[in-house]
Formats: C-alpha cells, sequence, structure tokens
C-alpha cells in the first residue's frame, strides 16, 4: 500500500497522519510490556523512575528485587529466605504441564472427531468445547467452587488442574481444527490400503501433518493455565501459591517490586512461546502448501 | 432425481443387500466413530464445566436451605390467614425448633432470613440463647417478653417468603427489587439501588472499550493487511505479544503507567504540561478501567478484521480509483462495506469478552470502576450470599449465550482464529 508517484499533496499528508496513527497505536500496544523491564532493576521499593535512576547512577541500579524473587533477600545482616515466589513458580509449572497434556490430548482427539465430514450436531457441539473459552473467569470459577466444594475437589491440585485443563481445550480443539483445514483425506485412504492399521496411520501419517496445530494449541493452553488467577484464588487453598496468584497478592498487599521482576521474566516466556508458535505456524503453512502472499 | 429415486431399490450390492442401506449404514458407521472421538473431550467438559454451571444456576433460585432448619415450622405457618399474629402453635413449633437446632444450620438460616428482612438474624441470636431457660408454654407471650421483634407482625409475614423451596428473589435482588412482606415486587430501598447502576455501568465499559479497540484497531488492521508480507509479519508481533502476555502482567504495567508518580504523570510533568501538584488521577477509577481493557482487548479486534481485510482483493480498490473515485470515497464505497464482517466478529468479540471482565477492574478500577464480575466475586468470597451471587452471574451467562449466539450466525464459531 505504498504511495503513488502522483499523489496530491493532501493524500500525502492524509497517508503520513495515517502511518502516524497506526505508530501511535502500535506503541500503545507495545509500550507498557516493555516499561516494567528496566523497572525491575531499580533499587526503589516504588515503581517509579526515580532521577538517579535515569541517570543511570550505580547505586539506584540493583538486583536485590531479583534476590528476593529467588529467595535470598537481606534485611539488615540476616539473610531471610522466602521462597512464595518459587514455590509459586514450582506449582504453576506442575499445574500448567499436566493441564496441557491431558488438554492437547483430548483437544486433538476432539478436533479429529469434528473435522470429519459426518459429523453430526457439528455447529452445536463446537460451541459447547469452545464454552470455557467464553464464559467469563469468575462465573466459571464460581460455578466450580460450588460444585468442586460438594464433590471435595476444592483446596486440591486435581481440582486445579481439572479446572485449567477444561479452560485449555477450547484453545486446542480450535488450532488443531485450523490445521485440519484442507487435510487431504486421500493420504489416510493410502496408509491404509498400504496396509498400515488405524494407530499406524493415525502415529505415522496424521500426528506428523497435524503436529504444528497440535504443539500451537498446547502452548495456549499452557499459557492460559500459567496466567490464570481466578479460579486458583476461589478454588485452589491459601498454601496452592501460583505465580498470578502471588502478583495478585503482591498488588494488593504488599506492592513489591519483586512483581516486576517476575513480569519481566514472563515477557521473557511470552516471547518464547510466541517465537515458538509463529515458526510453528509457518512450518504448517508450508507443510500443507498455503503460500504466503 | 426420478430416475435414481425409481431405480436405487435395484441397484444391489455385492452382498445383496440395496445400495442405499448399505450406504446408510456405513455413513451411521462413521458418524458413531466420528462422535467416539469427540466423546471423551464431551465427556470432560460436562463434568468440570457445564454441570459446575449447571449447579450455579440451580443455586441461584434455591431456597431449600432454609425449609431444612424449620420445616414444621413453615408447616403450621401455611395454616395462618395473615390476620394479627399467628396461633400459638406456629410460635410454639418454632420454639421448639429453633431451641433443638444446631448452632451451624440456624446461623445460615438466619443469614438467609435476613436477606428478607433484616433484624432476624440478631432476633434468633438472642433468642436462641435465652430459649434454654424456657421449657414450657405459652409461648407466645414469652418469646415476645424476650424480644418486642416476636409481636411484630412484619418479620412473621418476612417468612412466607421463604415457605416455597425456590425463589426468585435473588433475581430481583439482582436488579435492585425486591418482595415486600406481602409477596408483591416492589423497588429496594434508595440507598440499596446498587446493581441497576452497576449494570448500566458494566454495558457502558463494554461499549466504550469495543468502541475504541474499533478506533484503535481498524486502521492498525488495515495497515497489517495491506503492507507486503514481510514487514506484516513484523508488526504482527506488536499485536500478538501483548495478546502471549500475561494479563496480570499488562495490568501491572498499566499501574507503572498511569499512577499519581508514574511514567505519564512524570512526562507531562517534565513536559511542563501539568503542575507537580496536580497530577492527574488516572488509576483507580472507570477512566483506568477503559484505557487497560482496550489495550488488553485491542489484539481480539485486530485478528478477526485482519483475517477478513486480507480476503479483500486489492484490486477492488485499485478498480474504484481507475474509474475515479477518490481515495476516501473508494475506501467508503468498496473497502469498508467488504470489511463489514470482520467488524462485527471484532466487536462482538471483544464486548463478549468484556462485558464479564473481572481482574482489571478490581486492580485498577477503585470504587467507581468496579463492573458485575466484582459485584459476583465480592458476593462469592465476602458476603457469602451465594444466591445473589449465582443470580449475577446467570443474568450476566444468558446475556453471553445471547451475544455468542449471535457471534456463531454471524461469524461462526469455527472461524475464531489465533494468531
Amino acid at each position: 500500500m505504498a504511495l503513488p508517484a502522483y499523489a496530491t499533496t493532501g493524500q500525502r499528508i492524509g497517508y503520513y497522519s495515517f502511518l502516524t496513527y497506526c505508530a501511535l497505536v502500535f506503541f500503545f500496544l507495545i509500550a507498557p510490556i516493555f516499561i516494567i523491564l528496566p523497572l525491575s532493576f531499580s533499587a526503589s521499593p516504588f515503581f517509579e523512575f526515580t532521577r538517579e535512576f535515569m541517570n543511570f547512577e550505580p547505586e539506584a541500579w540493583s538486583l536485590r528485587w531479583y534476590r528476593q524473587m529467588v529467595g535470598i533477600s537481606s534485611i539488615g545482616d540476616t539473610t531471610v529466605v522466602s521462597n512464595k515466589w518459587m514455590l509459586g513458580t514450582r506449582n504453576s509449572f506442575f499445574i500448567g504441564i499436566i493441564a496441557t497434556l491431558l488438554a492437547t490430548a483430548l483437544g486433538t482427539v476432539a478436533a479429529l472427531g469434528l473435522s470429519r465430514p459426518h459429523m453430526p450436531f457439528k455447529a452445536v457441539l463446537m460451541a459447547i468445547l469452545i464454552s470455557p473459552m467464553i464464559v467469563p473467569l469468575i462465573i466459571t470459577a464460581a460455578g466450580m467452587f460450588f460444585f468442586y466444594s460438594k464433590i471435595g475437589l476444592t483446596h486440591t491440585y486435581l481440582g486445579l488442574i481439572l479446572a485449567h485443563t477444561a479452560l485449555g481445550t477450547p484453545f486446542v480443539v480450535i488450532t488443531v481444527t485450523a490445521t485440519l483445514t484442507g487435510f487431504d483425506t486421500n493420504l489416510i485412504r493410502a496408509s491404509q490400503s498400504l496396509g498400515a492399521d488405524t494407530m499406524r496411520t493415525f502415529f505415522k501419517v496424521i500426528m506428523p501433518l497435524i503436529l504444528p496445530g497440535v504443539i500451537s494449541g498446547g502452548l495456549f493452553a499452557f499459557i492460559t493455565s500459567f496466567d490464570e488467577v481466578v479460579i486458583v484464588m476461589f478454588v485452589g487453598s491459601v498454601e496452592q501459591i501460583t505465580i498470578p496468584k502471588q502478583m495478585w497478592a503482591g498488588l494488593r498487599q504488599e506492592t513489591s517490586p519483586v512483581i516486576l521482576c517476575m513480569a519481566t521474566c514472563l515477557v521473557a516466556l511470552s516471547i518464547a512461546l510466541l517465537t515458538t508458535v509463529e515458526m510453528l505456524r509457518r512450518r504448517s503453512e508450508r507443510l500443507r502448501g498455503i503460500k504466503q502472499r | 432425481m426420478n430416475h435414481s429415486q425409481s431405480s436405487a431399490g435395484l441397484i444391489l450390492t455385492t452382498d445383496g443387500i440395496p445400495l442405499k442401506i448399505s450406504l446408510k449404514k456405513a455413513e451411521r458407521v462413521n458418524k458413531i466413530r466420528a462422535f467416539l472421538l469427540v466423546s471423551p473431550l464431551l465427556i470432560f467438559i460436562l463434568v468440570t464445566f457445564l454441570i459446575p454451571i449447571g449447579d450455579m444456576l440451580a443455586r441461584s433460585i434455591d431456597d431449600r436451605q432454609i425449609n431444612t432448619v424449620f420445616p414444621k415450622t413453615f408447616e403450621v405457618y401455611k395454616k395462618w390467614d395473615r390476620q394479627g399474629l399467628p396461633s400459638e402453635e406456629v410460635y410454639k413449633t418454632m420454639f421448639f425448633e429453633l431451641k433443638n437446632s444446631e448452632g451451624y444450620s440456624v446461623g445460615k438460616a438466619s443469614t438467609r432470613m435476613n436477606y428478607s428482612k433484616s433484624g432476624w438474624k440478631s432476633l434468633l441470636k438472642k433468642s436462641k440463647r435465652k430459649f434454654k431457660k424456657i421449657e414450657e408454654g405459652p409461648f407466645k407471650e414469652k418469646m415476645i417478653a424476650i424480644d418486642k421483634k416476636w409481636g411484630d407482625r412484619e418479620y412473621w409475614l418476612a417468612l412466607g417468603q421463604m415457605v416455597d423451596p425456590t425463589t426468585m428473589g435473588y433475581y430481583l435482588n439482582a436488579v435492585d427489587l425486591k418482595y415486600d412482606s406481602n409477596k408483591n415486587i416492589v423497588q429496594q430501598k434508595e440507598n440499596r439501588r446498587i446493581y441497576n447502576k452497576t449494570w448500566i455501568k458494566t454495558f457502558k465499559v463494554s461499549v466504550l472499550v469495543t468502541l475504541f479497540c474499533l478506533l484503535l484497531g481498524y486502521p492498525i488492521s488495515y495497515l497489517l493487511a495491506t503492507l507486503p508480507m514481510k514487514y506484516s509479519n513484523l508488526l504482527m508481533i506488536c499485536v500478538l505479544l501483548p495478546f502471549w502476555t500475561s494479563l496480570l502482567v499488562r495490568t501491572v504495567a498499566w499501574m507503572v503507567m498511569l499512577q499519581q508518580k508514574g511514567v505519564f504523570n512524570n512526562l507531562m510533568v517534565m513536559a511542563g504540561l501539568i503542575a507537580d501538584e496536580n497530577r492527574w488521577q488516572l488509576m483507580y477509577n472507570q477512566t483506568a478501567v477503559v484505557i487497560v481493557m482496550t489495550q488488553i482487548l485491542l489484539p481480539f479486534m485486530v485478528l478477526p478484521l485482519y483475517s477478513v481485510m486480507k480476503t479483500i482483493s486489492p484490486t477492488y480498490m485499485r478498480a474504484a480509483l481507475n474509474l475515479g473515485a477518490s481515495p476516501l470515497h473508494a475506501f467508503y464505497k468498496i473497502y469498508m462495506p467488504n470489511s463489514i464482517p470482520g467488524v462485527s466478529a471484532g466487536c462482538l468479540l471483544v464486548f463478549i469478552l468484556a462485558i464479564g471482565y473481572y481482574i482489571t477492574p478490581e486492580l485498577v478500577g477503585g470504587k467507581d470502576g468496579q463492573m458485575v464480575g466484582n459485584w459476583i466475586a465480592y458476593h462469592l468470597k465476602t458476603t457469602l450470599n451465594w444466591g445473589l451471587c449465582a443470580a449475577l452471574g446467570a443474568i450476566l451467562l444468558a446475556m453471553m449465550t445471547a451475544l455468542y449466539w449471535a457471534y456463531n450466525k454471524i461469524v461462526g464459531i469455527e472461524n475464531i482464529k489465533l494468531g
């Protein structure tokens, strides 16, 4: 969409103001995420850019909040070890990974069924399976709190894992179904006519082709679980700390810059995940022969 | 058509079964196979997600809790003609049921009774303590002697709301109505009308967020869709990174930006636009909620818009320009109508997600920015008025379902794209 050589002055002004506007919107989208990176290295206990910090004075920059995050902090001469953040990290990964594996397995199989041409009630089923993504988390949390407390699943890891699995499956269903559009079913027939059984066909023919979709769906499910706080707060117990829950507590009670350190780590994680998913998406498009315009 | 129908009965497969039946059978096997693949997830979602939601819906009309504490009282209460005070029999059954009940269940029941008429809770607590000394009647006089409220007809009338095992009372409360003592629907007292305001506020914030997302999202989607792939892929990362970044991280980032000594105010002071002492109050109000939610939900506007705009062939615009339309006119007449599906998809998605937001208003909204989601959480965690919590949730869910249905009709749920 370049400007043609014969553009009038008015058109030029319009075009450049449009570009400026877009630049501002992109800035609005991305700036808040990066503003916290430098601030996490500040020695100040408040979320603010002090004058000393801006002038790069060495004593205003520090790694003390990172030390505190990994569980080492010193008050005076004594070293205090508080490992709430590390406990949270462990729990987040534990819940996240198991929920992701479950969600990926259930979601992939369901997507395979949904993509079959003979699927009855496809639209209704799809709407039901996607609904955990659409229903507000607070309603989901309320319902799960009421029901899980009846069957004794509140304050257990199993309850949290099941809840997070339910939240993660729509993403897997969506990405795998998207990968399966344009899937050449003749490949399955070819494999079967050459003597492979259902399992072998699945692992040797279908799986390699849909793997990019499966992995990106899994990553979506993981980040959903990893970022989820409302259900952890209502269904989990006080001791079941996860990273977002600890951040929440930090924001509500003891506004500590350790939150910024953890936020920086999470931004790094999301960049890593985003890069992976983008690479997978391109690979998948290449595999399926969808050309980039 | 006729030919194939008449001959269908004659065509036989090698096993001698008519082809039509054989095909149908094969079709049915395929259908069952497809369904079997979906069923594990369907059952899983049913148990872990849909049944809990249903449980919440049931709770919003459930009023049995109290009937299990005072079952006999309610039996004899039904005979009361509602003229004057109830008979000695009602007092007597109430006396014994209260005296012999467990403290825990009375506590729960009295909480429920307090929703119909405040004062019940303290009355029951006080009476239960004093009943221990009383052994025999007449109970009516003795109870009134303990507390005058036992002789107040209003309290007895309020009990009438709880006789049935189900109630619409919580739904009424959720829209600032209530039952009066004669079971007529009336408005809440002036100072207790909070929910209608909250509903309106929730709508206002969601509409504003949707509007701002459209205003910010449309141009950049257009840019992304029309730039060459190598540039647009790079810029797309700016949209996708916030999408992948933790919601809490983004909310923290905005707190850093918007607070009194935050980045935005600092920049304004440095630029000399505002004085140091009257920095803008950007946090803990509705403005903050709208700003932060706009940034958080913007990717959900851009992605559907982009995927629709990507399909609009650039030749349309070229043709319009070629035929003498000015660029603005061509855009208005050709491009915009073509992008409407994306606009409706994006707006619906953003609105659906915005209306149920809880975390962001809770953290940056202050008192002024609380939405319906926050009241649900408040009743769930703090007041423990779970009936009202469930009723608010059910109303919100009904709205969501309607919007979701519209989304499904207009866009088709299978067309949701993630990046």
